[in-house]
Parts: C-alpha cells; structure tokens; sequence
C-alpha cells in the first residue's frame, strides 16, 4: 500500500479523493497494535493518534474518534490471527503460543494480505521465517519445513488439477523425449525433519482436546491433550503432500523416487528423471513408483509448474 | 417484490447460508431447504473438495451466491482476474442474482478482509456505480448490493447511509440486498431511527433481505452472527415485508453454529412475520 497523505481529505469530491481517503484508513486500521491490543497511540509521522484520528472519523455519544477507529483496528488483526491460527496448527505446537504469535504478527505487519482470500495468507511465511529469523530462533530450520509443509497442505486441499495421463497417452513418444507434468496440487518437500509425523501428532492432540473438553471426568484426558508434542528430531524425510478423491494425503518417499519425481517437476525428460534416481536403482523397483503414482493420478501433461512451495 | 429483475425474477423463499459443520448433514439427511447462499470467494478455488462438495449441493439445492471481497466501493479498479473466477462460479451455480456489499476494503491491491464504511459523498456513489455496472456487465448476471453493519463514520459525508444507498443502487440501475440486521446495528451506533431507513430506500429494488444475531456490548453492538434474530430485528424484518413484498430471504448464522434444524428452525420463523405483513398490506 503505498503511503497514505499527511491529512485525510476533507472533501471526497473524485475517485483521487477516494483512493487518499481509503489510504488513510487502510493504514490506521491495519497498523500493528500496541502490547495491550489497541490502536497505537501515535501515527506514523508521531502525531497523536487522537487528533488524526479526529480529522476523518466522527465520535459519538459513547464513542471518540480514537475508539472507533480502534474497534476496526482490532478487527483486522484478530481476524488475520484467527485465520493463521486456523492454518498453521503444527507452527503454533512447535513454537509455543507466545513465539507463535509474536512471529504472527510481524509477518503480517510485514507480509499484508495482496489476495481477495484468506486462503492465500500463509503462502509467503516460510520465507518470511528464513529471511527472519528472530522470530524463531533456535527452531527456524524446523520452523521454515513446518511453514512450507502446512502450506503444501492448502496447495493440496484446493489447487487446481489437469487431466490425469495415463500409459496409453504415454505410449507413443520414447523416453528420451518424454516430458511429464506433475499435478499442480503436488508438492515435493525435502526435509531436515519428519514434518508430516509431527503434524499428524498435533492434529490427534487438537482431537483429543476436543473430545477432552466433552467429557464430564476430563482431567486425565485433558492433562494429556494439554501436553505439547515432542518436537521432531532431525531425521531426512522426503514426502509428497497431495490429494486423492479430494482428501489430503502425505505419502512418504524414497530418495531416488523424490529425485525422479523432482527432475520430472523440473522438465527433464523421463530417461534423464530416471538416471537421476542414481545408481543402485532397480529398473522393478521404478517400474513399481511409477505404477504407484500413475494409479494416484500424479502425471499430467507438461505446462505447469504448480505453486512452488515458499 | 417477491420476484423482480433484481433476482432474476426468481422467487426462493427463505434460506440459510451454506456452512461447513452442517455439509454432512445436509448431504445425508438432504432436509428440505429453499435455497442455499454460498459465500462465493470459498468456492472461487481451482479444484478439490470444496468444488467437489458444491456440485453435489447444486445437485439438490438452489444455490445464490454471496460476496464479501468485490468491494464495488474501493477506489482501485475491478480485477480482472477475480471477475474471471468469479464468473467461472456463476456458470457453475447459475445464480440467479448475485450479492456483495456496499463497502470498500483494499487498496493499492492490500485487502483488509474487513467490509469497510464508506464515505457518504457524491464522489463516491458515483464510482461505486460505475463499478457495479462494470461487474453486472461482464458477470452478466443481476447484482444486489448490500449495505453493511458499521462501527464508525466520516466527517467527509455528505449525505445519510440510507441515501447513499438509494443514490448508489438508482445510479447503478442494480437491486439492494436489505440486511435488516445491519441497520438495526448501525442505527444504534450512530444514532438515528432504523424506520427512516427503512422508510427511505426504493423499495422496488429489493430482491433479496439478510436476518442475523447481534451483540450487545456496553458502548456498540457487534454484528456477530453467532446469535438467534432478536425481536428488534424481526420487527424491523416485518416492516421492511410490508414495504418491500415479501423477499427471498437469508438467516446468517455464521459463529458458534447451532445443529441444522436449529438454524433453519430460526430461519423459518421469518414466516410468522411474512404472514402478519401481509395481512398488515391488506
């Protein structure tokens, strides 16, 4: 958003007017609030907040300029908290509600949403974690793979698919010129840490609170769902997270198929995806992946990359 | 009005908005139901369950679609790439007419999510017209504008809310949606009379009215959804049914979401007030 004008115009009398005026507001009501969750007290040029806000908002009887503009403030960030409470369980288990948040709102602060949906608030947070740090020290390696794996999750939930190829579409070209596409709501994540065992934990736990919170003699059953997961310890993990009839799968992946399956994503022919697989590889045991993944309707026709993951 | 070319001449009754703890009743029990409203931008994805799960709605249900990110008042030019999608969903679920609200909420391409006042001027009736018209006109489908519940307003104004509204919609040559809900909340925050509202729109270009559940809180009321109608409301609901006709109606239950008949149950109660609104016009 690019800056706002030093005073909201008094009059609105062009779409020039409009944008100044929707400027001003945009910027008071998405500023990051205070400790205390309320409207910073001073504008951004350090004006008291009370007098700029007077210059465009009308009080009421019960209400100041300030406080009326303050409720708009506070709806816009307890709704973005919401939605990316919502979408990142597993960051928020691993880093503690206190981190989680403060992270939260410096990416938001940093990072505001440039989509008409909320669905797309988180695709810019893994790189938000890698390019800060401070948020999340000493986790940020583990952070950045949770970051990238929940949102590989949204990409598999609702990203568009192409038509599925199958051997007979494959058929007729020979290997050596073979370009296979992989489908758009497929991510491939190379990781440091086993996310997707970790993510699993977290959704069972948030299971279990729910079921704890619905039983009369809970204690024993809400001190275990209260408890935090372990964190994963670092073991290298290769996994697909995608879709099959419409429901989210992680499927884990063998070395060689992850690097096949990546020289694919990156255009390379079939001959040279399989060479990239290594030495060592069994033609059965490739003959075996590629039956597995043409069953989950992987391959499709060249010509989309899909959303990278962050 | 029960069927006017603001709803496609459509007469659907009385509906509830289409929300995910009620989808598996819905397609188990299949309850009989006027109408869904769906909000569209849930739906404006590529694939998966949520396609998935609208086709099978739209196999059984009529279905209207709802907005909340068109923001016919923000400054910033109509993005092409929304209206795409966004006419790709109305292909998809013939909606009769389609709804979003009276409002601005990005700019320079930041969205805020929120379903910001606007300013009453002139100025700006006119490019939110001019917006309206813009969107009618590729969607080509009819358009209702809805006027939005609102917690603060502008010294820049130049008119009422309501006037601003009429002013948009006869401009626009578009139909209103009447959240009935939504003036009773403005009315107590800012102070007038929700009657001279009501009293003072074009009736005959309401095609469709919202109910829902407020909060009171000490200073303001919250437009939360998450609440049965209050009788404010539905006294407000029975004078804008002798006014306007009686409308296709919506209860919006968007938090805290009861069991489906209970919702539903709510939202039937609109006919006690339809009948004694009719007699009333009699």
């Amino acid at each position: 958003m690019k800056r706002p004008p030093k005073h909201a115009p008094a009059r609105i009398a062009s779409t020039s007017d409009l944008r100044l005026f929707q400027r001003m507001m945009a910027t008071a009501v998405t500023r990051p609030m205070t400790a205390g969750d309320g409207l910073q007290s001073r504008w951004i040029d350090g004006r008291a907040m009370a007098s700029v806000a007077s210059e465009f908002v009308k009080p009421n009887d019960r209400l100041s300029s300030f406080e009326r503009l303050e409720l708009y403030n506070q709806m816009y960030w307890f709704r973005l908290f919401n939605a990316i409470q919502d979408d990142c369980p597993g960051l928020r288990a691993a880093l503690g509600e206190r981190a989680f948040m403060r992270l939260a709102r410096a990416y938001l602060a940093r990072c505001p949403s440039r989509s008409f949906t909320l669905r797309d608030l988180c695709s810019r947070l893994a790189g938000f974690i890698r390019e800060n740090p401070r948020f999340t020290a000493p986790r940020t390696a583990l952070a950045v793979e949770i970051a990238r794996f929940e949102w590989a999750q949204t990409v598999a939930f609702d990203e568009g698919s192409r038509p599925v190829l199958d051997a007979e579409g494959l058929a007729g070209t020979p290997p050596a010129r073979l370009r296979l596409g992989l489908q758009p709501y497929l991510t491939l994540l190379d990781l440091r840490h086993p996310i997707d065992t970790f993510v699993i934990s977290v959704k069972r736990r948030e299971v279990m609170r729910s079921e704890a919170s619905n039983t009369p003699d809970s204690s024993a059953a809400a001190r275990r769902a209260a408890r935090r997961p372990a964190l994963p310890r670092p073991s290298r993990t290769f996994v697909a997270v995608h879709r099959h009839n419409n429901r989210l799968f992680y499927k884990r992946l063998n070395p060689a198929a992850f690097r096949i399956l990546e020289a694919l994503r990156g255009g390379g022919t079939l001959s040279r995806a399989i060479a990239a697989a290594g030495p060592g590889v069994r033609p059965a045991q490739v003959r075996a992946w590629f039956t597995t993944w043409m069953a989950l309707g992987w391959f499709c026709a060249r010509g989309n990359k899909g959303r990278a993951a962050a | 009005m029960p069927a006017n070319r603001f709803n496609g001449h459509s007469d659907y009754g009385i509906g509830i908005g289409l929300r995910v703890p009620h989808y598996s009743h819905i397609l188990s029990k299949k309850p009989v139901v006027d109408w869904f409203e769906i909000i569209s931008e849930n739906f404006m994805v590529e694939g998966g369950r949520p396609l998935e799960l609208l086709d099978r709605i739209l196999e059984q249900y009529r279905v209207v679609q709802h907005g909340v990110s068109m923001y016919f008042g923000s400054a910033d030019k109509p993005d092409r790439a929304h209206l795409r999608r966004l006419k790709n969903l109305v292909k998809r679920t013939k909606t009769p007419w389609l709804s979003d609200h009276l409002c601005w909420g990005s700019v320079d391409g930041t969205y805020t999510h929120d379903l910001l006042p606007m300013p009453y001027t002139f100025a700006a009736a006119r490019r939110t017209a001019e917006k309206i018209r813009q969107t009618r006109d590729f969607l080509e489908v009819p358009i209702c504008v809805e006027n939005v519940s609102s917690y603060a307003e502008f010294h820049a104004s130049e008119m009422t809310e309501w006037e601003f509204l009429s002013e948009v919609v006869e401009l626009a040559d578009c139909g209103i949606l009447l959240d009935v809900n939504n003036i009773y909340v403005s009315s107590k925050n800012h102070g007038f009379d929700p009657n001279d509202y009501i009293n003072n729109v074009p009736h005959h270009r309401v095609g469709q009215m919202h109910v829902a559940g407020h909060t009171k809180f000490e200073k303001y009321i919250l437009d939360t959804h998450d609440h049965p109608v209050l009788d404010p409301v539905w006294k407000l609901y029975a004078r804008a049914t002798e006014l306007c006709g009686v409308s296709a109606t919506l209860l919006e239950w968007d938090d805290k979401i009861p069991s489906f008949d209970e919702v539903h149950n709510e939202a039937l109660k609109a006919n006690e007030f339809i009948a004694g609104a009719k007699k009333a016009v009699v």
